[in-house]
Order: C-alpha cells, then structure tokens, then sequence
C-alpha cells in the first residue's frame, strides 16, 4: 500500500481546475500525478510518487552519500 | 531506473553482509513494519545472507491485511445500494469479510471498480453525476493525506456524489502495542520509510525511549533494508537505543507539512480495532464533522458495528504482530495460497504470507 516510485518531473502545470499536476518519468513511462502536496518542487527534479501524489521531493546529496557511507563502512569493517 | 538500480548493487550487498557479520555478537530480532520491506526481504532473499544469531520479525505493515472486517463488510453493504459505484485499491477487493469478498459482491451486480488514485474516484464522480461514488480508503499515513486532499478537493469542486469510507490507521499506536506484547521480544524496529516520508519521525523519538530499542527510518531497496539493519545492530551492540535516518534521500525530520497538514484538516484520530490486533487506542482515523457531508458513514445507513470478536481461522494475528512465520500455519500452501486466501495476509501484495508463498523456498525453521 505505501509503494512509492521514484520518478522524473518532465513539466508542472495546472489543469482548468486549477489543479497543480506533474508529469513524471518512471524510466521511459510518463504519467500525469497531483503535485498539490508538496512545495518547492521543479521541472527536472526526482520525486516520490504514492496512489498518483507526489509525497517526497528525492534529496540528491543524501542519496549519492548513503551509497558513500556504505562503501566507507564496509572499507573499515574490511579491515579490521 | 535512477534512485532504484544503484540501492541493489550486489557488490553494496556483499559489503554490508560482512560488516553484518563482523558486528552482529549477540541474538537479535529486528522488526521491519512495513509489509513492502516484507517483500524486499523475501524476494532478494535478504534474510538468507545476515548471520544466524539475526532474526527478522515482520510486522503489521500491510492496510489490507488489518483493514477490520467490519469495514468490509460496509463497503460491500454500500456496494449493494443502487446507484452506488464503489471503487478501492486492487488488493482490498479481495478479502473476505464476514461472508464474502468485493470481488463477490461485483459478482453479485455491484458496481466496484478498482482505482489507482483517489483523483480516479474523483474522476468518476465528475463522469458519474447520476451516481454515488463511494472511495474505499484504507492505508497508512502515507496514503492518509491523499485520500484526505480527494475530500478537499470534492468540496473545491463541490461535488455532492464522492463519499469516502475512511478505514485508515495510524503506525506508531500499534508499534507501542507490539513492544509491550512480551511475546514479540521485538529489540530493534525498522520504521516503514514512505509513511515517514509524510510523518517525520519525530514521533518515534518517545518510543525509542520509553521502550529502549533502536528505531531506524528505513527505505525499501535491498541495501537500504541492509544498511537499517546494520544501524540497529551497532547500536544494540552498544546499548544504544535512538532513532536514526537511513531512508535520507527522502525522510525529513518533519516530514511533508502539506501531507500532515491535510490529514489534521480533514481526518480526527479514534480508536480502531485491526484485524486479528484488537482495538488500539487512537490508532485510526475518521473525517471530522466539518466534512461529514462526505462522510460515507453517514450518508449511508449501516447495519454493521465494530467488533473484536470475530474469530480468525488461520494465525493471521500472530503473523501480523510477528510472533509467527508463515509457514507456521498448518493451511500454508496448503488450503490457502494467493489464489484461495484464508487469511488477509495471503491476499495482499504487502502480506508476509503471500511473500513467503511466493519467494520462500525452505520451510524448515532456520531459527529458535
């Protein structure tokens, strides 16, 4: 139920009903989803989408770093 | 897909499989919450890789497996109603109720159909005029705000046809009810990432204290289970117990204000009784009287109550409170299977018997 699929903002823009929606990349396949729960978002920036919402902006220093930390980790458990 | 490929890097997997090894000592059990971790751990067989002395405990993660029967039972009692289009996530159509499924029900002539997002049942609601569109929303915090903001915007849009059926729950009331259960001998807890990404974790702070295990915010990728796991070993190694981060691509301390805002407007917390857990204080949420007016509890007159006695058959209960496996059940692939469920943790795509029926080979114990 709380699965969520990292995606791609292509473009942000409202409906007639002002409605404020995305349309995301999921690795080749595009869907429109409600942006109407998040703030600080733009066009090229990775999301977390959940039932067709946006819930999570993905944070790309935080990412690249835990990948680091886990290689850091294990170099020192290596060694030991 | 980026953000996806790179957290199941099997050279990350081997790394933290030996750093598991040269920092597990004693014997822990870690309980990962949410049922989509289940799955994660089951399908790259991740409990198979961590050293014996670690035992993982699967916990009542999965909205469809703890949705009550009695809501069910609505839903199907609304379904019945002419001019009533009930529409639900896939899964929650096909659990029993007390006689039978949604599934039956549409069966039966009811109008159900299954939705990916709340905005399709609002879409139907626009379409639909002449008919009365019922939203089954079930879920955790996660999905809460979503279902919450199809309220608003029926309001916005004022719609009079769109009703929601609210049977959601709240994660932290139950993780309290685990770790005061004795028979779950829970030392460490993997907190469900996504309903995080909403909720913060704020919360989770006070539980760490009050019942001294190690809490980490953990994502849904295979090196992201094995990295929580690691976090909450060296901290049992160490006789620590706080709450740590692992899930920092996505997880706030404070979550998303919009999503927890939406839930505060729209939904009151109450107590809710969970399917094969009893009634847990304050552990649901109901649409304030400010929105009753899409409230499908009181636009339609029901005849079912909430009650705790329903007796389970199989040992659902005890698998979603961790104290059992699956395959501690005696209709485990046996009478029951995804095809011909007995309990709900078979049916859905986040139930632990479901993903130990289908990426669980040894039925053997492996632990005491």
């Amino acid at each position: 139920m709380c699965l969520s699929v990292p995606g791609k903002i292509i473009s942000l823009y409202k409906n007639e009903e002002g409605i404020s929606l995305a349309k995301v990349d999921f690795g080749g396949v595009s869907r429109e989803v409600c942006a109407e729960m998040i703030s600080g978002i733009k066009e090229g920036d990775y999301v977390l989408v959940h039932v067709g919402y946006i819930i999570s902006k993905i944070d790309e220093k935080e990412a690249i770093e835990t990948i680091r930390d886990i290689e850091k980790i294990s170099e020192m458990d290596q060694e030991v | 897909m980026k953000y996806v490929e790179e957290y199941r890097d099997p050279e990350l997997v081997r790394k933290l499989r030996v750093a598991l090894q040269n920092t597990a000592e004693k014997k822990w059990n870690v309980m990962e919450v949410c049922g989509g971790q289940t799955h994660t751990i089951m399908k790259y067989g991740i409990n198979d890789l961590l050293p014996p002395n670690l035992n993982l405990l699967h916990g009542p993660g999965c909205p469809v497996c703890v949705t009550p029967i009695e809501y069910i039972d609505a839903a199907i009692e609304i379904a019945m109603n002419e001019n009533v289009i009930l529409a639900s996530y896939g899964d929650m159509l096909r659990v029993r109720g007390s006689n039978f499924d949604l599934l039956s029900a549409k069966g039966n002539g009811a109008d159900v159909r299954i939705v990916y997002s709340p905005l399709d049942a609002i879409k139907l609601a626009q379409k639909y005029k002449e008919k009365n569109i019922v939203f089954f929303a079930i879920g955790f915090e996660t999905t809460a705000p979503a279902n919450g903001q199809a309220v608003l915007l029926a309001k916005r849009l004022e719609l009079k046809n769109f009703f929601l059926l609210s049977a959601h729950v709240l994660v932290p009331p139950a993780l309290r009810l685990l770790l005061r259960d004795n028979r779950t001998k829970i030392n460490a807890i993997l907190a469900a990432g996504h309903v995080c990404s909403v909720m913060g974790y704020e919360e989770y702070i006070d539980i760490a204290e009050e019942f001294g295990v190690p809490i980490i915010v953990t994502g849904f990728e295979p090196t992201d289970i094995l990295e929580g796991i690691l976090m909450a070993v060296k901290q049992l190694e160490k006789g620590i117990t706080r709450v740590e981060n692992q899930y920092r691509r996505v997880v706030v301390k404070e979550g998303n204000i919009e999503g927890k805002k939406i839930i505060n407007q729209v939904f009151n917390v109450v107590d809710r009784a969970w399917r094969g857990m009893g009634i847990i204080p304050q552990s649901g949420l109901e649409i304030k009287e400010e929105y009753s007016d899409y409230n499908a509890l009181e636009k339609f007159p029901l005849t079912f109550k909430e009650n705790i006695n329903n007796k389970l058959v199989c040992i659902a209960g005890e698998v979603l409170r961790g104290i059992k496996k699956p395959f501690e059940c005696l209709y485990f692939r046996k009478e029951c299977s995804p095809e011909h469920p007995i309990g709900a943790p078979m049916v859905s795509s986040e139930g632990a018997c479901a993903a130990y029926y289908h990426y669980y080979k040894n039925k053997t114990l492996t632990y005491e």
